[in-house]
């Protein structure tokens, strides 16, 4: 068989697997959509579940869900971002700082249900939280804590030397180097990352079982030490332990729908934000 | 005036630059060629300290900037740079904006009067020859320009500090022609207000714009000559074969 057959073979099988991924996405996208469209409504999003959460909709959860991902974005961005920046601009390639690395991808390896009980014995119990908004936060912002370092390490890691060597050269400091070279070149990527990982912990159900979620609670909370409701949950009762699971399916349904949309809406935004700002200088 | 004084120099185990001893006069230009490997760029980052940012390496001898060794403990790095700046092989003007790369300099050393600030700007730009094709896009970014007015902002970026030394390290060889002449011509005037040291794999540019040619030859400075006298006349073997494109 000639070598050009053998090549068009190849890719026509790489093409094909590619297609059946997209494909796949848009059957679940499409499924959960025709699915659970028919209950979506303006006061499905915005009014509390009633009877027994067989009927209204899902606005404290809703709410619920953006409070938590702006909670674990408080927490994890700014560790993970200094510590990323430690690890790639201050701290070389020395012993310590591969064991940091290390752990950091043994930490992403750990079951989301893991860090769950570990922020219910840390945060709820020890530290006194309850269970609250600030410790499904920081239990939810531990868990993204390794892939916002990882992005971030990532994107500072893509910035050419030649820009740092350029700024030494100038009498730029190694501070003023990282802060005014370094992040600003690598902040399109850096952003891209955090947005990307908010977007993936939206949708976690094990770490925030124990910690912040209330299985049903209609008012929304009042601070950071109220409970919430939260998406990913709420599908989860609604789902398999509602009080009557035929009638609530389609509201399942439509609960999924929600979460979907919110993380494709953030991570639309993440790429539109990311060629916003890599254009400015591009 | 720079002066090395027996300087070695080790990456690792590795001995780099070995028991090099010169003179550099101010406001004069000085070439080093040398094949491939010998130590050029290594001797050159000496005189700003941009050796210090590799890990691993070891450093004896004395290097003098006006009477001063520059590796005395005291001496503040980031100081030196201001005073002896530096233009690379490849151009690397920052992802900011023309202005913005020029005025870096200035602002990293805590300059904030944004009068001052734009006309170093400007007289940085003029200097480097580059003004006239700038001056409508200052706002734009720097990665608009070619290659070889990229690499004039980057000499331009180098002046705007006032540095009294300038090091280039084939500062032309990824120009086309025409970008090289300008470097060239540009070099040529610069001198007038700098002392200027450059390393060049071009044999004619080395003899067309500079007045010491320093030969290297794995590590060693061979021969440190008027040009002239490298190119028409040299003292030693090694040089004649070099430049004559003889090699070992
Ligand atoms: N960062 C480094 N780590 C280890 N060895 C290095 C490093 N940089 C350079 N060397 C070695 O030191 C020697 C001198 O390198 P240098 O870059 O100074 O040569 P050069 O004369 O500038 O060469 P070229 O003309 O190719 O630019 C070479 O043998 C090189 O392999
Ligand atoms: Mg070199």
């Amino acid at each position: 068989m000639n070598k050009q057959i053998r090549q068009n073979i190849a890719f026509t099988v790489f093409r094909l697997l590619s297609l059946a991924v997209v494909g796949i996405l848009f059957w679940i996208l499409g499924f959960i959509t025709y699915k659970g469209i028919g209950v979506i409504s303006w006061q499905f999003l915005t009014t509390a579940p009633t009877d027994g959460m067989t009927a209204g909709g899902i606005f404290p959860a809703i709410v619920g869900t953006l409070c938590l991902i702006a909670g674990s974005a408080a927490v994890a961005f700014p560790l993970g971002i200094l510590s990323a920046i430690y690890t790639s601009e201050y701290a070389g390639d020395g012993k310590v700082v591969r064991f940091i690395r290390i752990m950091t991808n043994n930490l992403a390896g750990i079951p989301s249900i893991v860090f769950g009980l570990f922020g219910m014995s840390l945060f709820v119990n020890t530290m006194g939280f309850g269970d609250s908004i600030i410790a499904g936060s920081l239990t939810l912002g531990l868990l993204t804590m390794p892939l916002v370092i990882r992005t971030t390490e990532e994107a500072l890691k893509a910035i050419p030397d030649t820009f740092r060597q350029g700024s030494y050269a100038l009498g730029a400091s190694k501070l003023q180097t990282v802060s005014r070279i370094v992040l600003p070149a690598a902040f399109p990527n850096i952003i891209t990352g955090l947005i990307l990982s908010v977007g993936r912990i939206s949708g976690e159900t094990a770490p925030i079982l124990f910690t912040v979620a209330a299985y049903f609670l209609p008012q929304l909370p009042d601070s950071i030490y109220s409970q919430v409701m939260a998406l990913p949950y709420h599908l989860y009762v609604i789902a398999v332990s509602g009080t009557d699971l035929e009638a609530t399916r389609p509201m399942a349904y439509g609960t999924a729908l929600v979460l979907i949309a919110i993380v494709l809406i953030i991570n639309v935004s993440a790429s539109i934000i990311r060629k916003k700002l890599s254009k400015r200088y591009a | 005036m720079l002066e090395t004084i027996n300087i070695n120099f080790w990456y690792g185990a590795f001995h780099a630059l070995k028991d090099i001893s010169m003179k550099i006069e101010r406001n004069t230009v000085t070439a080093f060629i040398g094949p491939s490997g010998c130590g050029k760029s290594t001797f050159l980052r000496l005189f700003n300290r941009m050796n210090d940012l590799i890990p691993d390496t070891h450093l004896t001898g004395e290097c003098l900037i006006d009477g001063k060794n520059i590796y005395s403990k005291t001496v503040d790095v980031t100081g030196l740079r201001k005073n002896v700046g530096m233009v690379f092989q490849k151009p690397n003007p920052f992802p900011k904006t023309i202005y913005d790369n020029v005025a870096y300099g200035l602002r990293v050393d805590g300059e904030s009067n944004r009068g001052l600030i734009a006309r170093r700007v400007e007289e940085s730009l003029k200097s480097a020859a580059l003004w006239d094709e700038v001056k409508d896009k200052l706002k734009k970014s720097a990665f608009e320009l070619s290659g070889g007015q990229q690499q004039r902002l980057c000499i331009a970026r180098a002046l705007a500090i006032s540095p009294s030394v300038i090091l280039m390290d084939e500062p032309a060889s990824a120009l086309d022609p025409v970008s090289t002449s300008k470097i060239e011509d540009l070099i040529h005037t610069l001198k007038r207000d700098y002392t200027i040291v450059i390393v060049t794999h071009n044999m004619q540019q080395a003899a067309r714009i500079s007045d010491r040619t320093g030969f290297f030859m794995l590590g060693e400075l061979i021969e440190f000559n008027d040009t002239k006298k490298v190119f028409l006349n040299p003292d030693r073997e090694e040089t004649q074969n070099y430049i004559t494109g003889r090699f070992g």
